[in-house]
């Protein structure tokens, strides 16, 4: 009993979170001249009113579902990857490469050649900056900042390359062949982008579950980001977990950029689609670092993306406008200060009646 | 060997300071919020605030003087809030700093496409841009002048003292009487006053305002705040050298010879090199990133 209570009481702040963000947002939308509730009414309808709208909330909340579970994992060790963004694009080209340069295979070998291998290129990615941070103490916020541009810089070179480039003016690769494309789920809806890597989303949702909170492994994490110290001194190595729980988030942000190459874009195109990575803090930090957080949260803010699609095409307000939204998401989540401390008032208020 | 030589010239020299400028302002930003004790990865939105502020109000005014002064003025305000945020409301700094850089991202867009009709970008006209005065627009002086004060204010006065201590050992600046946390929210303010000038130097450069103008500029003034070890000068050096390495990329372009992402890679691969120490390790403030509460023990 006591247990669901906290439990439930868990997701009171972030929720508090949300309605001042849309108290903020109403009132931006109001200053513009127009009626937040109509926006409102839009944003609801190019989300979640149509098979149509909730196929493309979920396509958008794909990559997100990876990138956030990368942040949580980091974050569970008290590392901050915020390099989502370069792993991601790392195992988007390493997915464009194995799909365009290998053939002759069946379909489902390749698909899982293709995923596997951009995984580990995300992971080798972020490994740099859990080496760097495991062995010389080097802080791995600032480091995978950088490796978000060296990543940028060196897929821009590597596309190039007559040996990957496809003919033409745009740097972009070939199409992978079509035994690497994941199968579209489009018995939801006739023309969706949403593919079979949704599923695989929710499977790696269950999977990091399952490291994070039922194995050794995922208590050593947890154990290190709680007390680095104390962990040492009781035999858990704090080397070793910050380098595999880095790797470990590389690797599912490789697979989001994956997902983007295979089952939306087939192509590897420089610059690559931007954000993911960024948009993945602010969807682990909804989420709380819990798996199933990261789900709701990937979702929600797929919701706002596709719906501000919408709104950008039938109302005068900008599509900006979801950049903006999650912004002032991610500031009243963090000012979790703010909100425990009107939570507490209201409990307060509520206690002494 | 002449070919090679004949890059070196006096233009190559100009479009050094140019590439430079708004590093240099940027990263003496994140000198004062970072030797304070409060980490700024959202240099990059403040600089975009201070890019569209400054070119939307030269534009609507005609007055590019009261563009720069605006572009400082959003740039502080954008401080500011990151002040409140993680000063006041003890978010963590780095959540704040991605929250702003989303801001400026997002923000500067969509303020642009409501001010100028749906637009993503606009041009300056004649009347709207600063003068030049000698080879450079007056913000380029500007930048190396605010260096000069960074420095002789945090090295050869007492509040610049103070907001050093309060970056390196809190409860002992406290100890001695520093207001800790008013100390910070002035250094954050500053920084976002900094930034947002770096941030107004590119479009009374370049004539126009367009989408993410700044494009990572902000992180990379991150970068020459630790190159140059969390010091105005090392971090003004290092600006210039990035600014000449962006310089060199664009002069050597279709000459063949290297590809220009080697060039364009060199600021990110420095920085890691130093945070790892392989030369001369680069170790910021001690208590940079961390909160301070009075009523808590360390």
């Amino acid at each position: 009993m006591m247990m669901t209570r906290s439990r439930l009481a868990g997701f009171v702040p972030p929720l508090i979170s949300l309605l001042l963000a849309a108290a903020v947002s109403a009132v931006v939308i109001l200053a513009l001249g127009e009626d937040p509730l109509n926006i409102g009414r839009v944003m609801f309808s190019g989300s979640l009113g149509s098979l149509r709208s909730i196929a493309n909330t979920l396509e958008e909340a794909t990559p997100l579902i990876f990138t956030g579970l990368c942040v949580a994992v980091a974050m569970k060790c008290g590392l901050f990857n915020i390099g989502g963004e370069g792993q991601l694009v790392v195992g988007a080209f390493a997915a464009a490469w194995v799909g365009v340069k290998l053939t002759g295979l069946d379909p489902v070998s390749h698909v899982v050649i293709c995923i596997a291998v951009a995984g580990m290129a995300g992971a080798m990615w972020a490994l740099i900056a859990g080496v760097l941070k495991a062995r010389f103490g080097a802080h791995e916020v600032i480091n995978t900042i950088m490796l978000n541009y060296v990543a940028f810089i060196v897929t821009n070179y590597l596309v190039n390359l007559a040996y990957f480039k496809k003919p033409g003016q745009i740097p972009q690769t070939e199409d992978v062949a079509g035994t690497a494309l994941l199968p579209r789920l489009d018995f939801i809806y006739t023309y969706t982008r949403l593919n079979l890597g949704f599923i695989l989303a929710v499977l790696a949702v269950i999977v990091v579950f399952l490291i994070l909170e039922r194995s050794k492994l995922g208590f050593e994490i947890r154990s290190v980001g709680l007390n680095p110290l104390a962990s040492r001194a009781s035999g858990i190595s704090v080397v070793s977990n910050t380098i595999i729980a880095m790797a470990i988030g590389g690797f599912l942000a490789g697979l989001g950029g994956a997902e983007r190459v295979l089952g939306v874009h087939k192509h590897f195109i420089s610059p690559f689609p931007f954000g993911y990575g960024f948009a993945g803090i602010a969807v682990a930090l909804l989420g709380r670092n819990k798996p199933f957080g990261v789900l709701l949260a990937a979702i929600f803010f797929g919701a706002l993306a596709s719906g501000g699609a919408q709104v950008d095409m039938e109302t005068r307000v900008p599509r900006e406008l979801v950049t903006v939204i999650q912004a002032i998401v991610i500031i009243f989540v963090a000012c979790e200060y703010l909100v425990t401390k009107m939570g507490i008032r209201i409990r307060g208020v509520a206690t002494s009646e | 060997m002449n070919e090679f030589l004949s890059v070196f010239s006096v233009s190559l020299f100009l479009a050094t300071i140019r590439k430079s400028v708004p590093l240099i302002f940027a990263s003496t930003g994140g000198f004062f919020s970072e030797r304070a004790g409060v980490i700024n990865i959202g240099l990059e939105g403040m600089m975009l605030f201070g890019a569209f502020s400054g070119a939307i109000i030269s534009v609507f005014t005609h007055n590019p003087w009261l563009g720069v002064l605006g572009a400082a003025i959003v740039g502080g305000l954008v401080g500011y809030l990151h002040a409140i945020a993680t000063i006041t409301l003890r978010a963590n700094q780095i959540i704040s700093g991605v929250a702003i850089n989303m801001l400026g991202v997002g923000g500067t867009i969509f303020l642009c496409q409501v001010c100028v009709s749906g637009e993503r970008s606009f041009s300056l006209g004649p009347a709207d841009r600063l003068p030049v005065w000698g080879s450079f627009i007056p913000l380029v002086y500007m930048a190396f002048l605010v260096v000069g004060l960074a420095y002789v204010f945090s090295y050869f006065t007492v509040p610049g003292l103070r907001l050093r201590a309060v970056g390196e050992h809190p409860r002992a600046a406290d100890t001695q009487g520093i207001d800790v946390n008013r100390t910070r929210f002035f250094a954050v303010v500053m920084s976002g006053v900094c930034a947002g000038l770096g941030g107004a130097y590119l479009p009374f450069f370049s004539g126009s305002f367009a989408k993410n103008m700044t494009s990572g500029q902000g992180f990379i003034a991150l970068a020459a705040l630790i190159f140059g070890k969390w010091n105005p000068l090392g971090a003004m050096a290092a600006s210039l050298l990035f600014g000449f390495a962006d310089a060199l990329q664009e002069t050597l372009q279709g000459r063949g010879g290297l590809p220009p992402q080697i060039f364009q890679v060199i600021p990110y691969v420095l920085t890691i090199v130093a945070l790892a120490g392989v030369i001369g390790r680069s170790v910021g403030p001690a208590a940079v990133g961390k909160h301070y509460r009075r009523e808590e023990k360390d």
